[in-house]
């Protein structure tokens, strides 16, 4: 006899992701059904899927879902856990949509330290309109609306979420992560599962920040978008846990 | 035995699989399934550890891995 | 027991009373007694307040509670109801039943605080982008406002379908005697099998919006539109006042209609057969029973209005088929200002119908 070490979380359903070739959105989407498969969260799950690639997340999930409004996916979060606060509710955002047009309903959430879990992925670049300038996008990043490469003077300078968010005093979790090896990969689906214990200990707002890739925008091969996120985006955006207050009230972490 | 099955269909021939094996054991076949990708195979179960590093990068849930007991 | 109740104050009361236990707004006058209001009371009955960021923070908050199953409502005046249209569109593309209150005031832009009606293309044409419809009260006094409220949840949630309370600062600020209705157990309310508010017994409900196949949006438009079309034959409220042999109809909603039926007293005792016809929904508008009076003994049709010239388009239209073509005219007054009963008297007096309200 052999045993499975490893299969398809239960909490996704069998329709095959319409991402392209590659893109780490569907790692992120099995690691949140494995964190929250870990906690034996599933019956009471309601996820808010953004605008963006991930406009379609529901159709993967098999809890409740919501497809939000660009950027309002933390407003309609507040809204569903204030009515049923027994779910344990999640946002799935890019970054278009959380640290551009959604970047008032984020900061907001955070500080009322909403009893929720938002996962936010920062590839740097519009993947569903073609690639354009991202909030996150680096410093000389080459997209389409930034042909030339972004320039501080011309386009502005980066957005970095975990620290901005980490100055409130409203939030319970914020960390950032990424998904460039095996290693890092746990290492998000930990901080899921923290985050989501944070949110069921009823700690208030938690945050994972997750570097992610868009091979089809980088034009780069899969691999050598992982590779970019290790050697660049990892830089740029430093991992690490920028907010614990600890998953007990008596715990207190720096 | 047969440790790491993938599911072909789901398959979209990214390599990422191929790319994290710690055994070089994984490739892209000849194969190419209904949506037009080449599709990833193990070219040598025996030397499979079972890490299951393949499935952790995977981002089409494609691949199931089994343990000798 | 009827008491002395405040407009804005009076309808957050029947909300409770209807069950609402959500409310999500976002300060601004006048109708900022709303929030308020709900900032105590929903805590005493076990609900939850949340002072949003904005405006389109607020309506999402109310998408998301009310997609969960819970009675929910937002309220705010003309500038933040703008504001508010993104998530509105959404809230009706996702058939997710809630209540909107307007509590209007003068505009564009952010025109100024005195009462106005010039959102009401805004409210009964849809509002945002992509074709809807809300159902929309006209309160003209504070029991009706009270008692429209309380309907507004009870309809939202049978036809999956936000509804919007359209009324003006005037309302909102003046106190008068009201009966709030009788309290419903919200717990008590059928549940909602459509809802995605958890606990799904493995069966996955979406809430949503999007739909990539033309065909399958053109269907979702279809079913939409047949929604409308049952408002239209089912939700149609409207009053009379005069109006069996009137020679001058007056049209007016809201407000503006009290103070038409005093010019109609008026303009009775001075010998001239007038009229008030009162729209009490203004979507769906009662088109038909304006279309009677066309066929009547009325010859002349003025529309009084707090905007330059909205409400008599749905007046021209209902009056469109009409064998003997009544004449049409407008009369209002804008920028915050009320006419009198008096002013009105004198338009009607002078006999002139002008297309245009500045002419």
């Amino acid at each position: 006899m052999d045993k499975i070490v490893f299969r398809k979380p239960k909490l996704l359903n069998d329709t095959p992701f319409h991402y392209c070739p590659g893109c780490t959105h569907g790692i992120v989407h099995r690691l949140i059904a494995e964190a929250l498969e870990n906690l034996g969260e599933y019956d009471n799950v309601v996820g808010i899927a953004p605008v963006g690639c991930a406009v379609f997340a529901y159709n993967y999930f098999r809890c409740d879902m919501f497809q939000a409004a660009h950027g309002r996916a933390p407003s309609v979060a507040t809204g569903i856990k204030r009515a049923t606060p027994e779910n344990t509710v999640f946002v799935y955002q890019g970054d278009g949509d959380l640290a551009s047009i959604g970047m008032a309903e984020i900061v907001h959430a955070a500080t009322r330290g909403e009893n929720i879990t938002v996962i936010f992925i920062n590839n740097g670049i519009y993947g569903m309109t073609g690639g354009q300038m991202a909030p996150t996008t680096l410093q000389g990043q080459k997209t389409t609306t930034s042909p030339a490469g972004r320039d501080p003077l011309e386009h502005g300078n980066p957005i970095k979420i975990c620290e901005l968010l980490a100055t409130l005093t409203g939030p319970a979790y914020i960390a950032r992560t990424s998904v460039h090896d095996v290693r890092s990969v746990k290492a998000t689906r930990d901080a899921l599962e923290y985050g989501f214990a944070m949110q069921k200990n009823k700690r208030g707002f938690s945050l994972i920040e997750i570097l992610s890739t868009c091979p089809t925008n980088f034009h780069m091969t899969p691999a050598q978008s992982l590779a970019y996120v290790k050697d660049v985006g990892c830089k740029a955006y430093p991992l690490g846990v920028y907010k614990d207050i600890g998953l007990q009230a008596e715990e207190k972490k720096a | 035995m047969r440790k790491v099955i993938f599911d072909e269909k789901l398959c979209k021939g990214c390599e990422l699989c191929v790319t994290a094996c710690p055994k070089k054991i994984l490739a892209l076949s000849d194969r190419t399934n209904a949506m037009g990708y080449r599709v990833a195979e193990c070219i040598d179960q025996s030397k499979c550890i079972s890490c299951a590093f393949c499935a952790t990068m995977c981002p089409d849930c494609v691949i199931e891995v089994h343990k000798e007991k | 027991m009827k008491k002395l109740w405040k407009g804005n104050e009076a309808v957050a009361e029947a909300a409770i009373a209807a069950g609402c236990r959500c409310f999500f707004g976002y300060p601004i006058t006048p109708q900022n007694e709303i929030p308020e209001y709900m900032s105590w009371r929903l805590k005493e009955v076990g609900g939850h307040f949340v002072q949003a960021e904005s405006e389109v923070s607020a309506i999402n908050m109310v998408y998301g509670a009310a997609g969960a199953g819970a009675r929910a409502m937002t309220s705010s005046s003309s500038p933040g109801v703008s504001l508010k249209q993104e998530g509105i569109s959404y809230i009706a593309g996702a058939e997710v039943p809630c209540v909107v209150m307007n509590m209007m005031r003068a505009g564009p832009g952010l025109g100024g605080i005195q009462p106005g009606q010039s959102d009401y293309f805004q409210a009964t044409k849809g509002g945002g982008h992509g074709d809807y419809r809300l159902l929309v009260y006209a309160p003209a006094s504070v029991q009706e406002a009270a008692d429209l409220t309380y309907k507004a949840f009870f309809r939202a949630d049978y036809y999956r379908n936000p509804v919007m309370i359209l009324g003006d600062g005037m309302l909102g600020q003046m106190m008068e005697p009201a009966e709030i209705p009788a309290a419903i157990d919200p717990a008590a309310l059928p549940a909602k099998p459509w809802a995605a508010g958890g606990r799904n017994g493995g069966v996955q409900r979406v809430i949503n919006s999007i739909f990539m196949n033309p065909d399958t949006l053109e269907e979702h438009n279809r079913e939409l539109t047949r929604k409308y079309e049952d408002m239209a034959k089912n939700e149609v409220l409207f009053e009379h006042y005069r109006t069996q042999d009137a020679q001058v109809v007056l049209v007016a909603y809201g407000i503006v209609a009290r103070i038409c039926k005093a010019a109609v007293d008026a303009l009775r005792a001075e010998g001239i057969k007038a009229g008030l016809f009162r729209p009490i929904t203004l979507f769906p508008f009662a088109y038909g029973e304006l279309a009677k009076l066309g066929n009547g003994a009325a010859q002349k049709f003025v529309s009084v209005e707090l905007s330059c010239g909205q409400l008599i388009e749905d007046v021209k239209l209902g009056l469109y088929d009409c064998e003997k073509r009544p004449q049409v005219g407008i009369f209002a007054r804008v920028g915050g200002n009320v006419m009198k009963p008096e002013d009105v008297v004198a338009y009607v007096k002078e006999g002139r119908l002008s297309a245009s309200w500045i002419k």
